[in-house]
């Protein structure tokens, strides 16, 4: 009884220690601490993962934490550092929406999942349950950065923090098979994703809020 | 005889990822489009020989079944015509220097890798398994929309990328929470995943868990069927990548996502307690289809349109699906195969019409049925079948949509009959435009192949005027199954 406590108590906090980071990304306004943040998102996930692992007594969770310590906390930041500067654009600061309306979005988006998810899973153990609560939380508040920010480099960032919420959600879900498959398949698509911005350059959605920019992209000026 | 059916399933899948292999090695064009040809030939007939063989029963990664055949037969077989057409198309682009041989190789061996995924999302009978074939199907028509590199196609790439990716990763939070609800019952490990599985025991799962994980796999599922307000990575991948790839999206890729979707709609209908996903479904396709049929009049773009009437055509089988019963089943399933048939003959002519006149700018193509009168005429059938005219395939079945709705919910029907007839106004608005009229743009000859266009519209034309009774009777039990 005592070491389920302690299984439970760990986990809530490491989990619970995400979505507290998932916020602190909302407020980053420089691209290189955004960076930082993430890659602390990501050792506190691989933390997380790890400690599932140890407590499900399931060892091929090991694999998904080492990816997750290795490629997203260490090779992704490291690479998106450099493309950074090579692009020149460290100094931008590129939020669409100010910093007082985010936050309480992301208040509201995790009031929301933590109302939706305990009610529906009543019946689930508790262990389970808050769990499947934080990631939905992560989940949104990840898709959350990807709205507000214009870079395409932080709209990567987002969609990482996203993809940490999911894995999450699929090592609380006790015996779940294809759980390393998947995301080795997550990090294939999030390496191809760097790999386009690096390759092509992408730096934002549209180049300009320029209307007519944009029928022309559409192809629609007459 | 088990054995010999396993083989049925591992050629649909072998075939493509060998070919894959193979095309990304040889170098020369002749060569490889010609093998692109045979592979998915031979893949087509691999597909068609699960008619003659006994099926597999049901394994823990693989599932035969009378619903995914349909999908399986229909996609190896677009996918062998556009195979055809791409190598009349891509000899062209290799001229003008749009694409160059290394590219080319890359788009081969993307090509097979994409059927590989689209025929694995289809047998596969784990929810997981599905899922990481839609991403790879996903992801290997993203790199295909954005070969040409250029502003326009990388934009459109990352644009479908970056929602994709999104309606992907609900895609699998909603596939989490339906291991969370089957794994009380089902147990835990692989059994929680295996659809056959699931569907025995669905009526003890939980069903408030069950309907949070509908509306994630909706959302995540419904970003691929391109459903309205979900759609806007739809236009751009369509209009900015090679018209091949557009004539599979449309036809072939927009049907994996909906494969997905009827999956777990027949998983919720299992479950007596759980929400019935049908006015969900009817609600998106509705708005999908007027909102479709409204942004039809503005378009100045020839994919781009035809991209739209995509929007609008999988509203309407989504409505369909939604209404549910076995006639609006049937109705949406026939939907499917003629939309799928007759879109892609569109992107094969639109593909060439593009090339010829070098724009796809609406208004710079004119009466080509006086300067290219196949390619022309061609166009035409294919753009009035689209439009719903009789005596084609998509007539009969609007008209059973429809009249199926109008027996159970005519308000419903009303709103379905008025985005009809905006979109059939908007269709033959741009028909006149570009098929009749003073000939506009180069007046060069067609360098191009027929056949898959002719053979598409001819089956459309026969489905519209005789539907063979076994096929009749197939499509009635699929409908029964579907609920």
């Amino acid at each position: 009884m005592q070491m389920h406590s302690l299984a439970f108590d760990v986990s809530h906090t490491l989990a619970g220690g995400l979505v507290l980071i998932s916020f602190m990304m909302l407020y980053q306004d420089r691209l290189y601490s955004l960076l930082n943040v993430f890659a602390l998102h990501a050792v506190v996930l691989s933390l997380s993962v790890a400690w599932q692992a140890f407590v499900q007594d399931a060892p091929h969770l090991y694999i998904t934490a080492i990816i997750a310590l290795v490629f997203k906390a260490i090779v992704i930041p490291v690479a998106l550092h450099r493309i950074v500067k090579q692009l020149g654009i460290h100094r931008d600061i590129e939020a669409a929406v100010g910093i007082g309306p985010t936050m309480l979005a992301g208040m509201a988006l995790v009031a929301l999942s933590m109302v939706l998810m305990l009610r529906v899973t009543a019946d689930a153990d508790p262990l389970a349950r808050e769990d499947l609560a934080f990631a939905l939380s992560v989940v949104l508040l990840g898709l959350l950065v990807m709205v507000t920010r214009r870079n395409a480099v932080s709209q990567v960032v987002g969609f990482m923090s996203l993809e940490n919420g999911l894995v999450l959600a699929a090592t609380g879900a006790k015996g779940m098979p294809l759980v390393v498959e998947i995301s080795v398949a997550f990090s294939i698509l999030i390496a191809f994703i760097v790999i386009g911005i690096f390759l092509f350059r992408i730096r934002e959605r549209f180049d300009s809020v320029d209307v007519s920019a944009l029928d022309d992209f559409r192809g629609e000026r007459r | 005889m088990s054995a010999h059916s396993f083989d049925a399933v591992a050629a649909v899948l072998l075939i493509p990822i060998g070919s894959a292999a193979l095309l990304a090695a040889l170098p020369g064009y002749r060569l490889t489009a010609r093998l692109n040809v045979v592979a998915s030939l031979a893949t087509f007939l691999a597909a068609l020989s699960v008619f003659v063989i006994d099926r597999p029963p049901p394994g823990p990664y693989m599932l035969i079944d009378d619903l995914n055949i349909v999908f399986i037969v229909l996609n190896t077989f677009v996918g062998f015509t556009t195979s055809i057409f791409s190598a009349s198309y891509i000899a062209h682009e290799l001229e003008t220097g749009r694409l160059t041989p290394v590219y080319l190789r890359f788009y081969h061996a993307m090509y097979q890798t994409m059927m590989f995924g689209m025929n694995l999302a289809f047998v596969s009978n784990n929810i997981g398994l599905m899922w990481v074939a839609v991403e790879l199907a996903t992801l290997t028509t993203v790199l295909m929309v954005g070969i040409y590199r250029t502003h326009a196609a990388l934009e459109a790439a990352w644009k479908y990328f970056i929602l994709g990716s999104v309606g992907i990763a609900f895609a699998l939070f909603g596939t989490i929470l339906v291991y969370m609800a089957a794994r009380p019952v089902v147990g835990e490990g692989q059994d929680g995943m295996i659809w056959t599985l699931l569907i025995e025991h669905a009526a003890r799962f939980d069903p408030a868990l069950l309907n949070v994980a509908f509306i994630f796999l909706f959302l995540g599922y419904g970003t691929k069927v391109g459903l309205a307000p979900l759609h806007a990575w739809l236009p751009d991948a369509h209009a900015e990548g090679p018209t091949p790839i557009s004539a599979v999206l449309s036809g072939l890729l927009l049907n994996v996502a909906l494969y997905a979707l009827l999956r777990f709609k027949i998983l919720m209908a299992a479950n007596p307690a759980a929400i019935a996903p049908g006015p969900l479904m009817v609600t998106m396709g509705l708005v999908s289809l007027v909102f479709a049929a409204f942004m039809l009049y503005r378009r100045r773009d020839i994919k781009r349109l035809f991209a739209y009437s995509s929007i609008e055509h999988m509203g309407i089988i989504v409505f369909a699906f939604g209404m549910g019963g076995p006639l609006a089943n049937f109705a949406g399933l026939l939907h499917m195969v003629m939309h799928s048939l007759t879109k892609s003959a569109i992107f094969y002519a639109v593909g060439h019409i593009s090339q010829i006149k070098g724009t796809q700018r609406i208004n710079r193509i004119r009466g080509l049925t006086v300067t290219h009168p196949a390619l022309g005429w061609g166009f035409v059938v294919g753009v009035v079948a689209i439009a719903g005219l009789p005596p084609l395939g998509i007539f009969m079945s609007e008209f059973l949509v429809v009249s199926s709705t109008f027996a159970r919910q005519p308000l419903l029907a009303i709103v379905l009959v008025f985005g009809l007839l905006l979109a059939f106004g908007a269709l033959t608005l741009r028909l006149t435009s570009v098929a009749f009229g003073e000939p506009r743009g180069s007046k060069a000859s067609a360098d191009a192949s027929y056949v898959p266009m002719f053979a598409h519209l001819a089956l459309v034309l026969g489905a519209g005027i005789y539907l063979p009774p076994p096929l009749v009777t197939w499509f009635q039990h699929v409908a029964r199954l579907l609920g």
